[in-house]
């Protein structure tokens, strides 16, 4: 992926480089594809229905906003608090969330009833909306990112990426505070109306983005021969930990103020217990796979022989797919559970009253979904290929090494 | 856009807007405040709603037949729905059969938008589309609705639908439209003609009496005398709303 740090022309790696490029531009096209048919045919073709009305592009989508903020946090690390392992890496850091934040807008976009009506989502805005907050707080974002980038790979201006690295990290929080939000703020439905949904989203948000900086480093050194530092290999390792842990904890925290404070008994025996699918994508995927194994694998003793391996690249892997099974379970979990509008009575109906909804998302969902993991992975490969994404203390390693051989 | 009115006989679509757009400034200069909405054939936007007014209705849920589904139907015959009930089809107002779970009793009530005073779907419309008119009516605009469905995740009473599909025989009084949302208007085309809506107008003609419409303001309408006479509930009233749609014999 680092084409730039290839002295010898004849030594970059260009045919992987496009090999990669088509791999990405397939699953964008695919993402059209199937943009273009919902456009024509109507949402009819997909999973989602009047009871389940966000589906999985919102599950791609919102990872992929929430990750995006995360992913800042390397950046943040090392301007604001002054971490030099960490500021090396903050150009890349930045330009993953910018890359990852455009693949997330652009499926929600491609999911809107009326898409070509974009336009109007960029005129008229109502205040009173936290989703109209969230657009503002979203470009306000690549505004700021992009200016931070700049100071960052601009020696002239320099000075001013320290102020810069502290309005991005303010700005992150204040978005990821608004994307929790979006759910906060739905009072009737049992599962999300918590004061609790954003702070929740920000401390996944910084696991989620650690796991994502850390795949696409250890890609990177791979990709270049290297073997990342074993220092920063601990330190990231030990950090993740810690994001990981905390997300377990708060986890824990939510159901049990649902249950205790808010008393939201029949919603946590859904998800917890009884919801099928919803309660085994809990259970196995987000606390299991995305938690625990991730954990245990981060801090299994090593011996001196085998201190190679730290599953750097196994464990963050995990947390990513956990991260997916969350937001499935929180963001249609949430929905399938059925509104309560009589309190003590049991409700049926024609419009599915009182039963849990059903859900199968299409393939057309999917398509749309990966196109926004690939928008954000062409935009990557781009970037890097063409610019200095390469942490720079490694950098000079990689340049000394081509130079001396 | 253009597909939608290929089916149907709604005016040509760049017409109507420019319509639209006349009418938009003339209530911006004459009526500030007054939101001009997306229904042909109403009151004319220069008119305005009154704020005078607030529009509500009271359902006696003991007057409402088990199985009766006059209003239902009556409502798609005026909306131009088509009746389905598969879970991607719209359905703006439903029966709900409710079961005591303590002794068992159970009866039917009719279930549509609410019309809040406090409408969480308006609050949380990104574009503004959502909107409240001054005389309590809440309603889509659907020219500059998205399809973005937040409104319906904040809706407590689910009363709001997606157009999955492209439409055809429509109405024309009432236009929809592929990847808009929708809900129940109070028959707002009829009631700015001073009629009331479909569904109270069936219910009444089937002999059963279960839905009064009228404004909530003036004491002296029937609905306000209803109300002062007798307890009434709102559904969800933990949520501060204050609906517009009120219930007896829950
Ligand atoms: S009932 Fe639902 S759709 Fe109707 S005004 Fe209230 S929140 Fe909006
Ligand atoms: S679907 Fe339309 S009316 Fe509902 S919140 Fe989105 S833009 Fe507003």
């Amino acid at each position: 992926m680092t084409e730039h740090v290839c002295l010898d022309k004849q030594d970059c790696k260009i045919k992987a480089f496009w090999a990669l490029m088509a791999l990405g531009g397939v699953f964008v096209l695919a993402a059209m594809v199937a943009f273009f048919h919902l456009e024509h045919t109507g949402h009819i073709e997909t999973g989602m229905t009047n009871q389940i009305v966000w589906g999985l592009p919102h599950v791609f989508a919102v990872f992929l906003i929430v990750a995006a903020s995360g992913v800042l946090n390397v950046a943040s690390i090392g301007s604001v608090f002054g971490k030099s392992l960490y500021k090396a890496r903050a150009p890349l850091s930045g330009m993953l969330a910018l890359a990852m934040l455009a693949g997330g807008l652009a499926v929600l976009v491609l999911d809107l009833g009326r898409p070509d009506r974009l336009i109007i989502a960029m005129t008229h805005y109502n205040f009173k909306s936290i989703f109209a907050w969230n657009m503002i707080f979203y470009n306000g974002f690549f505004a700021i990112v992009g200016l931070y980038l700049l100071t960052l790979m601009d020696k002239k201006l320099k000075n001013y990426s320290k102020p810069m690295g502290f309005l991005a990290f303010f700005w992150r929080l204040a978005l990821t505070t608004a994307t929790g939000s979006i759910f906060g703020f739905l009072i009737a439905r049992a599962g999300y109306h918590s004061a609790l949904m954003a702070p929740m989203f920000i401390i996944m948000s910084f696991g989620y983005g650690l796991a994502v900086f850390m795949v696409v480093q250890s890609a990177m050194y791979r990709w270049n021969d290297l073997t990342v530092d074993p220092n920063i290999r601990r330190r990231m390792k030990n950090l993740l930990a810690v994001f990981v842990g905390a997300s377990l904890y708060f986890t824990i925290v939510l159901h049990l103020t649902n249950m205790y404070v808010a008393k939201q008994w029949d919603f946590e025996r859904f998800i917890l217990l009884e919801g099928g699918i919803y309660t085994k994508l809990f259970w196995i995927g987000q606390i299991l796979l995305g938690g625990i194994v991730p954990l245990i694998l981060l801090f299994i003793p090593r011996s001196q022989a085998s201190q190679k391996v730290c599953f750097c690249f196994m464990a963050p892997l995990l947390v990513i797919l956990g991260g997916f099974a969350q937001m499935y379970v929180t963001i249609i979990g949430g929905q399938a559970f059925p509104l309560e509008l009589f309190p003590g009575f049991a409700e049926t109906s024609s419009f599915y009253d009182g039963v849990a909804h059903a859900y199968s998302p299409s393939i057309w969902e999917a398509m749309l979904g990966m196109g926004g993991i690939a928008i954000a992975f062409m935009a990557t490969i781009i970037a890097v290929h063409a610019l200095k994404f390469m942490p720079q203390d490694d950098l000079h390693i990689l340049q000394g090494r081509r130079s001396s051989d | 856009m253009s597909d939608l009115h290929n089916q149907t006989e709604i005016p040509d679509s760049s017409e109507r807007r420019d319509f639209l757009k006349l009418g938009a400034l003339a209530a911006t200069v004459l009526a500030p405040g007054v939101m001009l909405y997306g229904i042909a054939n109403s009151r004319p936007p220069e008119q305005g709603a009154s704020s005078k007014l607030r529009w509500g209705m009271l359902i006696d849920t003991t007057k409402c037949g088990n199985g009766c589904n006059t209003c239902v139907t009556a409502c798609n015959t005026e909306n131009g729905l088509n009746g389905k009930t598969g879970p991607q089809d719209s359905q703006w107002i439903r029966k709900v059969n409710i079961k005591n779970l303590s002794n068992g009793f159970e009866h039917d009530l009719p279930m549509m938008c609410q019309h809040c005073e406090n409408p969480p779907c308006v609050d949380v419309c990104p574009t503004g589309a959502s909107m409240k008119r001054a005389d309590g009516i809440v309603l889509v605009d659907r020219h500059i609705c998205i399809g973005c469905r937040y409104c319906m995740m904040a809706c407590p009473y689910k009363a709001r639908s997606f157009v999955h599909e492209p439409i055809t025989d429509q109405n024309p009084e009432v236009p929809r439209g592929k990847g808009c949302v929708e809900s129940c208007t109070f028959c707002v085309q009829r009631v700015d003609r001073d009629e009331t809506p479909a569904c109270v107008e069936a219910c009444n003609a089937n002999g059963q009496n279960a839905m009064i419409f009228g404004d909530l303001n003036n004491p002296e309408s029937e609905i306000s005398k209803a109300l002062s006479g007798q307890a009434s509930v709102e559904v969800r009233a933990d949520l501060r709303l204050n609906t517009g749609v009120r219930y007896q014999g829950i």
